[in-house]
């Protein structure tokens, strides 16, 4: 056994010799660890492995997506302690999708991107790094370019306001996802998730009653991201089956709870419901519109996720033997 | 076995006398072992102190088994604990060390303990308070967090949030409107 203590203080001393002797020591969060390590991650009986799979995909791209956005603003928000809320959020989002992406692996691995033989990247990478727009899961409110910092706050009042509903659910011990790994995931995501949605409330309160151009701006960004609340209530097939599975949350089950709290947001800031009629579609299939399979469940997004995902992936596509 | 290790462990097979001797004095080198790894981030804090370090156990083969959990989702921490836990087994002489992750039940502040929360506030940041209980849905905080936070250096309470997010996941920014100083307040999960 090699003792790895007797190179410790070249560690310390020489960035790219601790670098060699131990990559997870060289910056944190960049290790090829399994984030389930010793997690029994066995399917629970009578339920589809690519049901499952797929379901933590959805909840996974969700987070995935709507972190990269947030990632956006780090060093570009108005002040310092907002910078840092949206990136501690970003952060938060990133750990779940982490997750839920190595829980979808692990369901079905056949959804894993096969990549050149001898690549140390992990399930969880390959899916993040090696899928198209198209087969990304996400609801298009996650990926919708970011505007201001007003556009921002009500994004996240909105995704934080349903999918803390939804990660409630999964882990409530009266309505608890039968998939033990996606019920703990989700008891932690609810902890985190409270968090980003009294953040964005309170932003949303402060800016709808602010300056007249805080409210005008606040308002704006309501409009731009109305049409695409709707989606996130439709229930996607796979979303029905897992939760008949007893493994996910028919999002429609959620939609009374989490408008209540919008409603409560929007009453404290004097701020009406906008009368706007959901987005349809994606870029990609034009002249359909054919309700339920047109949305980002479904692979259709808007041509922001292809940018979006071309920056985030470029990297690991060039190297996809690399390690980092 | 160190004290700080006792509240966490308490809850399973610890020392396993069937065993024998030699095995507990195996499970109490690899307890202190483990037991004296710091937090990367909160480097005044052990990782049993932080409540991260929930179980040892020592195999019939020797086999060293450390389960921690996470304090956040992307705790970006987590890769540096297991490194660091499996180099201390090393060195105390396990050749087979191991560390699993539990996921359940969630990383609360609550698992902080008091030597934890002393070394805390001796490094100027404000120690958690209870973590919220509720039953039923999560309710909604449209005003600031109401927190019996004092400040670390002068011990005043005439204190205000700046942002519920701080340097790490797990901390909020306050500022003392007393001695004018920043710092820095775990936040209760």
């Amino acid at each position: 056994m090699p003792d790895v203590r007797t190179h410790e203080p070249d560690d310390h001393d020489n960035a790219y010799s601790g670098l060699l002797v131990n990559d997870a020591h060289w910056a944190f969060g960049t290790d090829f660890e399994d984030p389930l390590a010793g997690v029994d991650t066995t399917v629970p009986d009578g339920v589809d492995p690519a049901t499952l799979a797929t379901y933590c995909l959805m909840l996974g791209d969700d987070a995935l997506v709507l972190s990269q956005r947030l990632g956006e603003w780090c060093s570009n928000a108005p002040d310092l302690e907002e910078d840092i809320a949206l990136s501690n959020i970003a952060l938060d989002l990133l750990g779940q999708a982490r997750l839920l992406l190595a829980r979808a692996a692990a369901a079905d691995p056949s959804q894993v991107p096969a990549l050149p033989d001898g690549s140390p990247v992990p399930d969880e990478d390959r899916l993040a790094f090696f899928r198209d727009a198209r087969q990304f899961r996400n609801v298009r409110l996650a990926e919708v370019p970011n505007g201001d910092f007003a556009q921002t706050v009500v994004r996240i009042l909105l995704f934080s306001s349903w999918r803390l509903a939804l990660l409630d659910r999964l882990s409530d011990p009266l309505t608890r996802s039968r998939d033990a790994v996606l019920a703990a995931v989700a008891a932690k995501g609810v902890k985190e998730l409270t968090y980003h949605r009294d953040f964005a409330g309170r932003w949303f309160l402060t800016l709808a009653r602010g300056t007249e151009e805080s409210r005008r701006r606040l308002l704006a960004g309501l409009d731009e991201l109305w049409p695409y609340w709707a989606e996130l209530f439709e229930t996607h097939d796979i979303e029905r089956a897992a939760a008949l599975a007893g493994v996910g949350v028919d999002p429609a089950g959620v939609a009374a709870d989490v408008e209540a709290v919008l409603d409560q947001v929007l009453m404290a800031s004097g701020v009406d419901r906008p009368v706007l009629p959901p987005v349809v579609g994606g870029h990609d299939d034009p002249g359909h519109h054919e309700h339920a399979a047109h949305q980002g469940r479904d692979g259709v997004h808007t041509e922001a996720l292809a940018e979006l995902l071309a920056e985030m992936q470029v990297v690991a596509r060039a190297h996809p033997r690399g390690q980092w | 076995m160190t004290a700080a290790l006792r509240p966490v462990l308490d809850d399973g097979p610890v020392l396993d006398h069937d065993h024998g001797h030699d095995h507990d004095r195996a499970l109490e080198r690899a307890l202190d072992a483990a037991s004296a790894v710091v937090d990367p981030e909160l480097p005044m804090l052990t990782l049993a102190d932080l409540g991260v370090l929930r179980d040892v156990t020592v195999g019939e083969d020797g086999a060293v088994v450390a389960a921690i959990t996470p304090t956040y989702s992307g705790c970006p921490a987590m890769a540096a604990m297991r490194d660091d836990l499996v180099r201390e087994l090393h060195a105390a002489g396990f050749a087979d060390a191991r560390v699993r992750v539990v996921l359940e039940p969630a990383w609360t502040t609550d698992w902080i303990t008091p030597t934890g929360r002393a070394a805390l506030a001796a490094a100027g940041i404000s120690p958690p308070g209870p973590a919220p209980r509720r039953s039923g849905p999560v309710p909604l905080r449209l005003t600031p967090t109401r927190r019996a936070v004092r400040c670390p250096r002068c011990g005043s309470d005439d204190v205000v949030v700046g942002s519920e997010f701080g340097s790490t996941a797990c901390k909020a920014l306050y500022r003392c409107q007393a001695c004018l100083e920043p710092f820095e307040h775990v936040k209760e999960i």
